[in-house]
């Protein structure tokens, strides 16, 4: 744990991309806020175009500018980094915040041995010579867990199979000890068997350095697997935000709900969500969500997207951008109406009880 | 008795050269498919699932002779098409369809898709253009477009409108066979429900046979009325989804299940976990292919290791039998530079070896089973002084296992086929204590 240990290490606040395109102004994200503590996973879950990718790239500014602008305040340790200056951004990535990108072979260049590659980062943040650097990446070869690291640090990157490569992007992104991990989709190109073998790593590795990691992915079952929190992302807003376990049993957002019961391979209940992501260079007015939503009253397609309200349960940030959750409105309308879990049961009867107990909900059905 | 198969499919075979020089000598073989059998019934829908590399691609591919099979016979419809010239072959291409992964690179980005949809009509003689239409306009809507679409081209379509207009395309011929390779894969979650809703829908109406390709367990199981699972161009297990998927038999078929994250976080943790790559198809493993992966692989019956310490012995033996392990990068790997000796050539102390050894493969020292550990000793031995093929072969012959000197035959177990020796009656299986490696932490 850090020396402060109320203070979150990650701290995103209000943060806005927006790329001025031919087509007009696209707000790829629009007002999105989370925390992340060290030791802890948190993971940003949407569909593609959701804007999960690009709010993670504008932590560490690696979007294009212009055409994109950031504002908001993205606070890591005490530093606000949307100010920070170029060369001040440049010590950050791959020193205190590293980066996994979703294909690994994109992510190392061909001409050069994995071993000049991982050298070659540890030598830009650490002050050590060649011959400590290389052993260091052998070290951390070998942790990573690739047979015969020191044989394996001559290869070169098409001499890896997938999994192997993005242990290698692991490797590279942990040489300087980050606080921060930012891994975006590290496993959707890889196979489920190899998949498993990555998320186990991941997890090993963010004990052992006591990292806060951000994982982007769109796969709800990765997110049930390895998330302490969740921030679930739709047409750059975020929809709901809160701990994993109240997330998958007691889904607040229509959107999520949604998301949930479309998952193939859960019995008959597959339901799909029925029409398309709004069009990014002119969102619907009110809720992002409501052209989609079952549940869309008038005030959901009217003004401004509502802002993440309080839900009622064990977890304080547990938040939902609905108008549902506004005093006045009965959220029990769009609460309990999913089955969230594979087996159902045990979910559907603590969700009842919640309902209960709000003092303006309508009371279980 | 249920109704004659509509596609049977025999040994069927597709090898790729490897070759070397100018003389284009084959010097190997790439083994995609490596002779798989099962059948498709009219109206039903059969999947085919496994990891990248597997080969169920290619079998899709070769199957429908897009690409010419190495050895077997596909008969359709009781005629065997791999003997077919091309004339036929063009008649069997307007009964069989075939749809891809990526729906944005399977049009034509100039072409309109009322165009492309109505293509293979034209292909297969129909002249009246306004006929072509009407059957186009009619198709695009049962796909759940409208029939104004049909003027409009690929890029004003998202990713499951043109995943609705292959469909389109692929009906249009009015087949009785689809192969459908990857069709959802690239779409997200909430449009992949839509689209296996209308494929689930459109051969109820139109009473198609299907081949699904997938390498997603919940796609296959929510489509599939059979299953075929691959391992590196075979099939190891095949059956009914419902029984393959809710109580897999074959080692690979639970590891695969095991390894699909649950979308529940209480259940975090429960998976099996396997070690190790999909091995080399041009090379795969001798006996039962996936021996050098397998969690339950049958030990001798004079040992008595556990099955995780056996695995790990197992590991030592494949890497050696393979003669890629060299001692001296491996005692770089494991051990502090400063017990290295520092000249290059000269000869590394047995005991570094044999702690590197025992470190890269998490070998406890010394092992519960003392004919094991002497084993494992010797094999360090030779290591040292005589070569890592050496090593090897004295493992091979102090730990033979039944999964890697014969392949398993697929055999009948509770109205499945299962390909592994735990379920060969003629195989004594004394499998070593059963040992889940999961994804948690709690481990």
């Amino acid at each position: 744990m850090s020396d402060s240990d109320t203070q979150p290490l990650l701290s995103v606040d209000d943060l806005h991309v927006q790329f001025d395109t031919d087509g007009g102004v696209v707000r790829a994200v629009d007002g999105v806020s989370f925390d992340v503590d060290r030791g802890e996973t948190v993971c940003i879950v949407g569909e593609s175009g959701s804007g999960k990718t690009v709010s993670c790239e504008a932590i560490t500014k690696i979007i294009d500018i212009p055409p994109g602008r950031v504002s908001g305040t993205v606070d890591f340790d005490g530093e606000n980094l949307v100010d920070a200056s170029q060369k001040r951004l440049q010590q950050v990535r791959g020193g205190r915040i590293g980066h996994i990108f979703q294909n690994p072979q994109g992510a190392l260049n061909p001409v050069y041995t994995v071993g000049t590659q991982i050298i070659e980062a540890i030598q830009l943040h650490r002050d050590v010579s060649k011959g400590d650097a290389r052993e260091r990446a052998i070290e951390l070869l070998d942790r990573v867990g690739i047979p015969e690291a020191a044989a394996r640090v001559s290869d070169y990157p098409h001499e890896f199979s997938g999994g192997m490569r993005q242990r290698v992007v692991i490797a590279m992104a942990l040489a300087a000890e980050p606080d921060l991990l930012i891994a975006d989709e590290p496993t959707t190109a890889l196979d489920v068997t190899i998949q498993a073998q990555i998320l186990r790593l991941l997890r090993d590795l963010q004990k052992e350095f006591d990292m806060g990691i951000v994982f982007i992915t769109h796969d709800l079952g990765v997110v049930a697997e390895i998330a302490d929190r969740v921030v679930v992302m739709y047409a750059g807003k975020v929809m709901e935000r809160g701990d994993v376990y109240e997330l998958f049993e007691d889904p607040a957002h229509p959107y999520t709900q949604a998301l949930l019961e479309c998952l193939p391979g859960r019995g008959d209940a597959t339901e799909a969500i029925g029409g398309s992501l709004p069009d990014p260079t002119d969102p619907p007015d009110g809720c992002r969500f409501n052209p989609r939503c079952e549940y869309a009253v008038e005030e959901c397609r009217v003004g401004e997207q509502v802002p993440p309200i309080g839900v009622d349960g064990p977890d304080d940030d547990h938040c939902a951008a609905c108008v549902y959750y506004r005093d006045g409105y009965d959220s029990s309308t769009v609460r309990g109406t999913v089955t969230a879990t594979t087996d159902g049961g045990t979910a559907r009867e603590a969700k009842t009880a919640d309902d209960s107990e709000q003092p303006d909900g309508g009371g279980p059905q | 008795m249920k109704a004659d198969p509509l596609v049977e499919v025999e040994n069927l075979t597709k090898h790729y050269p490897i070759t070397e020089g100018v003389l284009r000598r084959e010097v190997g073989r790439v083994r995609a498919v490596d002779g798989i059998s099962f059948d498709i019934r009219p109206g039903e829908t059969v999947g085919i699932v496994g990891e990248s590399g597997c080969g169920k691609s290619t079998a899709a591919t070769s199957l429908l002779r897009l690409e010419e099979p190495t050895d077997g016979r596909v008969l359709f419809g009781g005629e065997d098409i791999t003997t077919y010239d091309k004339s036929q072959l063009k008649a069997f291409r307007r009964r069989a369809q075939m749809i891809f992964q990526d729906p944005s690179s399977s049009f034509d980005p100039r072409m309109s898709i009322g165009d492309s949809v109505a293509e293979p009509l034209k292909i297969h003689g129909m002249r009246d253009r306004n006929r072509r239409r009407r059957i186009v306009e009619d198709l695009l809507e049962r796909v759940g477009l409208s029939a104004r679409d049909a003027d409009r081209y690929p890029h004003e379509f998202s990713g499951g409108q043109k995943q609705r207009v292959a469909l389109a395309r692929a009906l249009v011929v009015n087949p009785d066979f689809i192969v459908a390779d990857e069709p959802v894969s690239a779409l997200d979650v909430s449009i992949q429900a839509e689209i296996l809703g209308l494929i689930d829908d459109i051969q109820a109406e139109f009473g198609l046979s299907i081949l699904l390709i997938s390498h997603d367990m919940g796609v296959v199981r929510q489509i599939c009325d059979r299953v075929n699972v691959m391992y590196l161009g075979e099939i190891v297990e095949s059956g009914p989804t419902e029984d393959v998927f809710d109580d897999p038999q074959h080692p690979y078929t639970k590891a695969l299940m095991g390894s699909i994250p649950k979308p529940d976080p209480r259940r975090r943790g429960e998976g099996i976990e396997l070690t190790g790559d999909v091995p080399n198809p041009s090379d795969p493993p001798t006996g039962c292919r996936f021996h050098t992966r397998c969690p339950s692989v049958i030990a001798p019956d004079d040992v008595s290791l556990g099955q995780e310490a056996w695995r790990n012995v197992l590991h030592f033996r494949s890497r050696t039998a393979r003669g890629d392990l060299d001692p001296r990068s491996l005692a770089e790997s494991h051990l502090p530079t400063e017990e290295l000796p520092g000249d290059e050539d000269a000869d590394l102390a047995r005991d570094a070896v044999n702690q590197a050894v025992r470190a890269e493969f998490d070998l406890p020292s010394p092992l519960s089973d003392s004919e094991a550990e002497r084993a494992v000793t010797d094999a360090v031995d030779a290591l040292v002084e005589e070569g890592t093929a050496e090593a090897g072969e004295l493992l091979r012959e102090a730990f033979p296992t039944v999964c890697a000197n014969r392949a398993p035959e697929l055999v009948e177990t509770d109205g499945r086929r299962v390909a592994c020796h735990l379920h060969d009656e003629s195989v004594e299986a004394t499998p070593q204590e059963d040992v889940t490696f999961g994804i948690g932490d709690d481990d």
